[in-house]
């Protein structure tokens, strides 16, 4: 394992250094627990190094990143590992924002003010859990008609749940504003850990702390767990099963396994972690609306899935990153780069990026399809390196 | 009484266009079992073609009698071009890949040809120009106009013919070899590769087509119309039964109707508070409805699940 974080280190630079040295970090030895103390301390000073290299709006493009990596290993859970493609993963996060948005602003004053004159402030630590099984459960409505079928079905069906979800929430405005339609929820209240409000700036221990570093570190704590539970679950009986069944379902279900439950169960996982992101995504962004939501954001975390290579937590770590950033810096490229070129702007950078991303997905399925930095098992199996090993597996099924 | 026939002749006209599209979806899955993601935007890349080569050639003073037919074919041909395409570039060397695999090329070169056509041809809705008087008939209180007419006519027409080539051809009957047996037929001496470039082909040349015909209907075009409409004859594939051609008809006509009389009763039926701005919807609780209780569709005898 350490070799294998050498080499990656000098394949991909310092930032793969530091994600996979945070993964190491239940290894015991000796040079990797002092790596785990750098890259932890690394992580706690990146709000401030990025402030003061970048300025303020690039710690929230970070806090963004962050997000965006939660959401990409939840995606990890259903695509990587149990091999189900899900093309509406944004509207679980939908759910999960919505949720806060509903409990936890003003809004529902406007819909029932006999019942909350004041709207419905619960606070997020409440929402959150209550978020993720909300999400979890429209997961489970969609999950359990079409899991029993193939897999085709199940990414046509979120496909079309991507949509349908906004649908809703653009309508459910009339007869009864729930969503309020085009225009969002907005003044959304902040989320506070221990009494703190993350949305005011703090002092604490003679340190000023800005909103956006303080939702830094509640990401960073959640988007450590998020990792820890999918490292776990790699590892653990129900991964392995998940990992059969992404092989040949019909061999996982000879071997005994409920091959059902279980791609139901990783359908709802992943669910789950989306809708806690959106929670999440609504305290830090105040407000929250339906465009926000469009199949684009389900692409782009895909995208970031496939990118770093499914099934790989540092790989789909490294693809969130990568493509969290990358409108940034298509912003900042592609407009003077064509205005110097051909004196006005052709491609607007939004179009691009979304073009990138298809070409992305196709170019990575035909010349690598186990991703940037794949996982050992995922590599064998989609059988980049061994062509032998590829066709007689797909003979066997058929 | 005017109001349902009125609603239940739109339903026709509608439907026979997702029959149309549907059966692009429903010959590449008989035969590759495959999802053809990418189908619905070859619908939009016709209509598109249409609608742009028909302003040129009227701004230049061609006559409609001849510019119709002419784009229509530039259309058909640029769409068989690009089903080729994408077999090639997207699906052919992936043929013996995982099943993860082919599905993600195929939402991958959706969202290029989205963002290409976006590209080309701007984000604005595009009108279809008016060729001649579009005249409406009208019977029993209900009203039809020319366009209409002539959409589910060509339609009927068009999957005739298409039943004739399934059933009745040289070619035909290769594609159902193929169906039914891939290496089976390969041994038998059928040229699998150029079989199944054909199918996409056709299927491709229908969706022109059906690019023509919704354009027509509504007068609009615009570059993200193939999503919801790739979707909705899926599902009309999927309710007919996935794979055979009938069903396809029969699913896209049966979701046309149900679409129509969803969408003009859904207010009266829920006291209001859904309006017809949920038709959308109803396509998508017909998918769900049919794979919880007849996954192999109306006329599919084959079991949906198939390893």
């Amino acid at each position: 394992m350490s070799r294998r974080s050498l080499c990656g280190s000098l394949r991909f630079g310092l930032l793969a250094t530091l994600l996979r040295g945070f993964f190491v970090m239940q290894f015991s030895d000796k040079r990797n627990r002092l790596k785990f103390w750098l890259v932890l301390a690394a992580l706690l000073l990146l709000p401030f190094i990025t402030d003061a290299l970048l300025g303020r709006s690039w710690v929230r493009i970070v806090d963004f990143a962050m997000l965006y990596i939660m959401l990409a290993l939840g995606l990890n859970i259903v695509v990587g590992y149990a091999g189900l493609l899900d093309l509406g993963y944004i509207a679980f996060f939908a759910v999960g924002a919505y949720c806060y948005a509903l409990t936890g602003s003003p809004h529902l004053a406007l819909a029932f003010p006999m019942m909350f004159p004041a709207g419905v402030h619960l606070p997020f630590w409440i929402v959150l859990p209550m978020a993720a099984l909300v999400a979890g459960g429209f997961g489970v409505l969609l999950g359990a008609p079409t899991l029993r079928l193939r897999g085709d079905y199940l990414a046509i069906v979120t496909l079309g749940f991507g949509e349908i979800i906004r649908i809703f929430l653009n309508n459910l405005d009339a007869p009864v504003n729930l969503t309020n339609g085009p225009q969002g929820i907005s003044r959304i209240d902040p989320v506070s850990v221990a009494g703190v409000s993350l949305n005011s700036t703090q002092h604490i221990f003679g340190i000023v702390f800005p909103a956006v570093h303080l939702y830094f570190y509640l990401f960073l704590a959640f988007t450590a767990l998020v990792v820890f539970v999918s490292r776990r679950l790699e590892r653990s009986r129900i991964g392995r099963a998940w990992m059969a069944i992404r092989e040949d379902e019909v061999a996982a279900s000879a071997m005994g396994i409920d091959t059902r439950n279980l791609k139901l169960l990783a359908f709802a996982m992943g669910a789950m972690s989306g809708g806690a992101s959106g929670a999440l995504f609504a305290g830090f962004q105040g407000f929250v609306s339906p465009e926000s939501f469009s199949l684009m954001e389900s692409v782009m975390v895909l995208c970031m899935v496939v990118l770093g290579g499914m099934g790989n937590i540092a790989g789909v770590i490294f693809g969130a990153i990568l493509l969290a950033l990358l409108p940034e810096v298509l912003r900042h490229i592609v407009v003077p780069a064509q205005q110097a070129l051909f004196g006005r702007t052709l491609v607007d950078p939004e179009s691009l990026r979304m073009l990138l991303f298809g070409t992305a997905l196709i170019v990575m399925m035909l010349y690598r399809p186990a991703g940037l930095l794949p996982s050992r098992v995922r590599r064998r199996e989609l059988g980049a390196d061994e062509p032998a090993a590829e066709t007689s597996v797909y003979d066997a099924t058929h | 009484m005017e109001i349902l026939l009125q609603q239940i002749i739109n339903g026709l006209v509608q439907g026979s266009i997702y029959a149309l599209v549907a059966l692009g979806y429903t010959m590449v899955y008989g035969i590759l079992g495959l999802i053809n993601f990418a189908h619905g935007e070859v619908v939009m890349v016709g209509a598109m073609l249409v609608l742009s080569s028909l302003t040129a050639m009227l701004g230049w003073g061609v006559p409609p009698v001849l510019a119709l037919p002419i784009s229509v074919m530039l259309a058909i041909t640029g769409c068989m071009a690009l089903g080729y395409g994408i077999e090639r570039i997207a699906y052919r060397p992936l043929r013996h890949a995982p099943r993860l695999a082919p599905l993600i090329t195929a939402i991958g070169v959706s969202i290029v040809l989205q963002n290409l056509a976006m590209m080309i041809w701007g984000r604005d809705y595009h009108s279809f120009p008016q060729l001649f008087a579009n005249t409406t008939h009208s019977f029993g209180g209900a009203v039809i106009n020319d366009i209409q007419i002539i959409i589910f006519v060509m339609a009927v027409a068009i999957m005739a013919g298409l039943m004739v080539v399934v059933h009745h051809t040289r070619l035909g009957r290769a594609m159902r070899a193929i169906a039914e047996n891939q290496h089976a037929a390969q041994l038998m001496g059928v040229d699998v590769n150029r079989v199944i470039s054909i199918t996409f082909m056709l299927g491709s040349a229908m969706a022109a087509v059906a690019g023509l015909m919704v354009s027509a209907n509504y007068g609009l075009a615009h570059y993200y119309m193939g999503f919801l409409l790739g979707l909705k004859a899926f599902t009309a594939a999927v309710l007919g039964g996935i794979g055979n051609l009938r069903g396809a008809m029969l699913g896209g006509l049966l979701l046309g109707l149900i679409e129509s009389l969803g969408a003009g009763y859904i207010g009266d039926l829920s006291g209001g508070f859904f309006g017809s701005n949920y038709q959308d919807v109803f396509a998508f609780l017909v998918l769900i409805a049919v794979l919880v209780f007849r996954p192999s569709g109306l006329l599919g005898e084959r079991l949906a699940e198939r390893a």
